[in-house]
């Protein structure tokens, strides 16, 4: 399945003269547009680490006030979407902006390389907080305790045993992130900048440069799998499952002191800044909106959301699971390939993906073209790699030998699974099944191209107003969204209320 | 409390029919957002019973998926931005009702039987009021190009009415003259934006002191505040960055619903929807006898007699505009 898109990318860009070729691939736009890509994820890389894995590293390991509430906090800029970030960052300095309707103030508006990376940074920056976070909570506190009492320094503990571990979650973090900024465009065209992704939609969206487009596709793909490979050789052969025996014990707390408030300062400046602008600024919007609001469709867009969103997350979820296992337990190039390819899915870009499923399902099974079931099953393609992510560290850090011994006490192998693995995995997958839900829920080119015609959801809605420029009629729909993802990050912590 | 009843009677009934006939219902592919459109079928629905499935999205994006789909398309009409886009695809359509295009004003009236004008709208130049007085503004749309406007204008390359503007520039004035203006305007330093509202925000914002957008943007954002500081004008009569174009519809060749298509776009067509066009939307109506919008005063009030001489029809060469923008590398 993860082939179809790649197939229907080469049998476009192959149309392309040579001639022609030279001319369009071979310009310096190109060049252009691919060193901004790198030079885009590699900010985005260093910007949102600098803010998660701090937050990360305080909400689990020291005493800072109010975990739960920071955790929830750090979890929610990822329900909103890229470009209502964007907009919000530069509105908030503009004419409109309510720094300017309240003090008459106007900041110089974030653009370009700067603005990009902020924006994306603002809003992906939760995937490596509750990968790493994840990570942490996982870890078993033993081993930096006997790096301690070899002699190491609390820091030089840390720095040799705890951080090497938390590299794989980084380095999946890290991959999500970067596949996500390669393939976003919304938030980057209206920073005004130029990548791969936004030449593509410029492209594809013309629909007259397909090959050109379908060319640069490939180039975008071409990184993704550079990206992916680099990300593979450098996470293989690890082994980070506890060999102890006995029950582990929680992780010490470190005492901030008068650390304590600098530590609040920050994860305050984060939420303030991350939340508190696009919140601002919806609000702003909303205490504008027009009293026309037509509020009796919003029950229905929040249903529509929903019947898309479950059914892709628990779908996700179904492929995640057993390709993050076989991939762990299991490992040789076949099942490290077949994990491969569910970030190969997430790494198409959104377009070419959706006309790809549009270009299948019409010539394979036309019966189903323009069906929820389409929709559901491209999305999920789409997004399994978010799920598998969490799993994945999960499962290396349970380890095969709490699953063998069961087998020793003479359990099948499914059985020995589904009681022992299955429940010490349930809270990653749980995990996996909300990252899911909250991205497809404010997906856009997939649902527009895919979804059955006169079907709406809250993302389509929000779209659709603000790229009219309708952005007080946006700020409903958009505030929905917040409040809804909101909703099911509070969900998913629930379920482990004895962490903080 | 009658009107309820009417109206409980008349979903009632809607439904039934529905139930009797699945024929009634339409599949439209809208490159119109849905705040703009949505309501023009709601109406319609009322109206006649028949059910509108709109499907939104870009118009090229849509234009793709409707050449994707080919002879298995579902829609049963498609509503363009920008009617480049409906003669780019005019295969793909059946012959839209004769009798519509003869109603329509001339300047916006098709001479191509396979689609039809729903409303009109014009290029503009919004300016800043704080920071450009009325005698610096430009006579021509090339006066942007000098250096008294570097640094300080605003376009969207990437925006399908801007493309329309410079297929018209080719057309009318040579691929020569055209790659020049584009080229003026990237080494004037002028700032690219994703589409049309974010210039006139960004004018509104400081960040420039013009931009060359649609007329009815600036529309929306004085319904919303009347201080807004930003004016828009025309430049001198004829100037080709006065356009007058067209956003229009098809009916696909392959639907089974030609029938109700023909009467959805007889619907738009109808005083009702075009007064609405015209005063919730700020476009130009396409029929005669509509209350024009109050905020076009002045030139922007009779477009016409503004407007340079450049048949619809030609605006259809998107293609070879488009690779002249990815030449000059700005798409």
């Amino acid at each position: 399945m993860m082939f179809i898109p790649l197939v229907y990318l080469v049998v476009r860009a192959g149309a392309t003269e040579r001639t022609e070729l030279a001319a369009i691939v071979l310009r310096p736009f190109t060049l252009e547009v691919t060193l901004n890509t790198l030079a885009l994820v590699g900010s985005v890389l260093v910007l949102a680490t600098a803010i998660a894995l701090p937050l990360a590293l305080l909400v689990t390991r020291t005493d800072i006030p109010a975990k739960r509430a920071i955790t929830i906090l750090a979890t929610l800029p990822l329900a909103i979407p890229g470009y209502v970030m964007a907009y919000a960052l530069i509105g908030l300095s503009g004419y409109y902006g309510p720094l300017n309707a309240f003090f008459g103030l106007r900041l110089a508006r974030p653009e370009g390389l700067f603005g990009a990376a902020l924006a994306l940074s603002l809003y992906t920056f939760p995937y490596v907080f509750l990968n790493v976070r994840e990570a942490l909570l996982g870890l078993d506190p033993a081993l930096e305790e006997t790096a301690r009492s070899l002699g190491r320094s609390p820091r030089a503990a840390f720095l040799s045993v705890t951080l090497p571990h938390l590299r794989p979650a980084l380095l999946s973090a890290w991959l999500v992130v970067a596949l996500y900024t390669l393939g976003d465009y919304g938030a980057i065209a209206l920073m005004r900048y130029d990548v791969l992704s936004s030449a593509i939609f410029s492209q594809y969206a013309n629909a007259f440069e397909v090959n050109y487009a379908a060319w640069l596709a490939l180039m975008l793909l071409a990184i993704a799998a550079a990206f992916l490979v680099l990300e593979g050789a450098l996470n293989r052969q690890r082994r980070l499952a506890r060999t102890g025996t006995g029950t582990r014990r929680n992780p010490p707390v470190l005492l901030l002191g008068r650390w304590r408030w600098l530590a609040v300062g920050f994860a305050g400046l984060v939420h303030l800044v991350s939340l508190g602008v696009p919140a601002l600024v919806i609000a702003f919007w909303l205490s504008r909106a027009p009293a026309d609001v037509d509020w009796t469709k919003v029950p229905a867009t929040v249903l529509g959301t929903l019947s898309v969103a479950l059914p892709a997350a628990a779908l996700a979820v179904a492929i995640a699971v057993p390709v993050a296992l076989v991939a762990t337990r299991w490992p040789s190039r076949l099942t490290y390939g077949i994990e491969r390819m569910t970030y190969f899915g997430y790494a198409v870009p959104a377009l070419p993906f959706a006309l790809a499923t549009v270009f299948f399902t019409l010539a394979v099974v036309p019966v189903f073209y323009q069906t929820l079931a389409v929709l559901i099953i491209a999305l999920a393609l789409h997004t399994a790699a978010l799920a598998v992510g969490p799993v994945r560290v999960r499962l290396l850090q349970i380890g095969p030998r709490v699953e063998e011994s069961a087998r020793s006490f003479g359990y099948s192998a499914p059985a020995a699974f589904r009681h022992v693995t299955l429940p010490a995995l349930s809270r990653s997958v749980l995990a996996g099944a909300i990252f899911v839900f909250i991205v497809v829920a404010k997906e856009l080119p997939i649902t527009l191209l895919l979804a059955p015609s006169g079907f709406t959801t809250m993302a389509m809605n929000v779209f659709s107003r603000t790229h009219e420029g309708m952005l007080y009629e946006a700020a409903p729909y958009a505030a929905l969204m917040i409040a809804f993802s909101a909703v099911s990050v509070a969900l998913m912590l629930r379920s482990e209320r004895n962490h903080p | 409390m009658r009107k309820t009843i009417f109206a409980g009677a008349l979903s009632i009934a809607t439904i039934i029919s529905g139930f009797a006939a699945k024929a009634q219902e339409l599949t439209v592919y809208s490159g119109r957002g849905e705040s703009f459109a949505g309501p023009v079928f709601r109406i319609f629905e009322e109206q006649t019973g028949i059910k509108v499935k709109a499907r939104y999205g870009s118009t090229a994006e849509l234009s793709a998926l409707l050449k994707e789909e080919g002879a298995k398309s579902p829609a049963d009409v498609f509503l363009a931005q920008d009617a480049g886009a409906l003669i780019e695809n005019r295969t793909l359509f059946a012959d839209a009702p004769k009798v519509l295009s003869e109603t329509a004003l001339p300047e916006f009236r098709s001479n191509d039987p396979k689609w039809l004008a729903t409303s009109g709208r014009a290029r503009t130049l919004v300016y800043s009021k704080e920071r450009v007085k009325a005698d610096q503004l430009p006579k021509s749309v090339f006066d942007l190009t000098k250096p008294e406007w570097k640094g300080k204008v605003g376009y969207s390359p990437k925006n399908a009415s801007f493309q329309a503007f410079l297929t018209a520039l080719r057309v009318q004035e040579g691929e020569e003259k055209a790659k020049a203006f584009v080229k003026g305007l990237v080494d004037n330093g002028a700032k690219t934006y994703a589409n049309n509202v974010a210039i006139v925000q960004a004018v509104a914002d400081g960040e420039i002191d013009a931009g060359l957008v649609n007329s009815y943007y600036l529309t929306r954002f004085v319904a919303r505040d009347a201080k807004v500081p930003v004016a828009q004008t025309f430049f001198d009569k004829g100037d080709i960055g006065n356009l007058l174009f067209v956003s229009g519809a098809g009916i696909v060749e392959t639907s089974k619903n030609k029938e109700n298509a023909a009467k959805l776009l007889e619907f738009f067509l109808s005083p009702a929807v075009q007064q609405h066009f015209a005063s919730a939307v700020g476009e130009y109506p396409v029929i005669k006898g509509v209350i024009p919008n109050p905020t076009l005063t002045g030139s922007l009030a009779s477009p016409k007699d503004y407007a340079p001489n450049v048949p619809l029809e030609k605006l259809g060469d998107v293609s070879a505009t488009k690779k002249l923008l990815t030449e000059l590398g700005l798409l």
